[in-house]
């Protein structure tokens, strides 16, 4: 009892130093000048419309590098951790009726929105993360419909390692040609969709970026479901 | 206080009461989908703040991906929580 009094007083007083200290900061205000500065340059730097992906892939793209590398480590780990020998899938009922059917109805129709919001990662919110976490939900729903489905294992991984190295070979490219990693080649050497801004044929190289990351990150999650589902089999 | 105002409000609310339950229930299946809860409700928010890239992302992997990875390790190990010294609920322990 008289360990959680000292302990909720300290709580207080921290909590209190900390509510002292962040008084004076402004909340709700734009105190940062980068942030008009991106606001005011975006379409002029990047032909993007969307300000939050021209940020994440085009002027903090090697951040966007460290975090898919992030994933792919998770990746990496849940499939270290849960390694067997021999694996196979074990659930013995088979999805309900509602089940089986919705997830052949909907199961394409997913895919196609995540997709769409990689893609059109530089008009509309969304990009890589989203639109790939929305396919590997499809792929959960055919996990759990259907007892004997499993991903295409040789094909998933293939992928995933192609996108990712895409990845840093369009940052290699910009390395050759303007001077820096990750350099937006496609809109600042070639000029390529400069009449074209707000339509899907433009933004550089962010919706290039986005469709790897996407693709890399559906895959991944499919992996770790897939890891996660699946027990070992004695044999 | 307009009536934007008391949505968020009313949304912080159930946020806040899913995770107490989510901590408080032992049944682990249940306390999971209070977790997804948690997670609905913070993608909801995220819409009404004006985010619709990050609630799309946390629908997604907070309340759909984490939900079901959590049901799949309870599948695999045990439903029910079993230690006995913290039986009595929170208003109990204080």
């Amino acid at each position: 009892m008289l360990k959680r009094a000292l302990a909720i007083i300290t709580l207080l007083i921290i909590g209190y130093w900390i509510a002292q200290g962040l008084a004076g900061v402004p909340f709700g205000q734009d105190r940062m000048l980068v942030g008009q500065y991106y606001l005011d340059h975006v379409k002029a730097q990047t032909g993007s419309v969307n300000a939050v992906t021209a940020i994440v892939v085009n002027y903090r793209g090697f951040d966007t590098l460290g975090e898919v590398t992030v994933l792919f480590i998770a990746s990496t780990g849940v499939g270290a951790l849960l390694w067997k020998r021999r694996k196979e899938r074990t659930a013995k009922t088979e999805g309900s009726i509602v089940l089986t059917t919705g997830t052949r109805l909907l199961m394409p129709f997913i895919i196609l929105f995540g997709a769409y919001i990689f893609i059109h990662g530089h008009l509309t919110p969304g990009g890589g993360f989203p639109g790939g976490a929305t396919i590997a939900t499809a792929f959960l729903l055919l996990y759990m419909a259907f007892t004997q489905y499993e991903i295409p294992h040789k094909a998933f991984e293939k992928t995933e390692g192609v996108a990712g190295m895409s990845y840093v070979l369009v940052g290699l490219i910009g390395l050759a040609i303007g001077g820096y990693f990750l350099y937006d080649w496609i809109w600042q050497t070639w000029g390529w969709g400069v009449n074209n801004i707000g339509r899907l044929f433009s933004g550089g190289f962010i919706p290039i970026i986005y469709t790897l990351i996407g693709i890399k990150v559906g895959t991944e999650l499919s992996g770790i479901i897939d890891n996660m589902l699946k027990e070992e089999v004695s044999e | 206080m307009n009536c934007m105002a008391c949505i968020e409000y009313i949304i912080i609310g159930l946020m806040i009461i899913s995770a107490i339950l989510a901590v408080e229930w032992r049944d682990l299946l249940a306390a999971a989908v209070g977790m997804a809860a948690v997670s609905l409700f913070a993608s909801l928010l995220f819409f009404l703040l004006q985010a619709p890239d990050v609630a799309m992302t946390e629908a997604a992997i907070g309340a759909a991906l984490s939900g079901a990875v959590f049901i799949f390790a309870i599948k695999r190990t045990q439903r029910y929580e079993t230690e006995d010294e913290e039986k009595p609920g929170w208003w109990v322990r204080w």
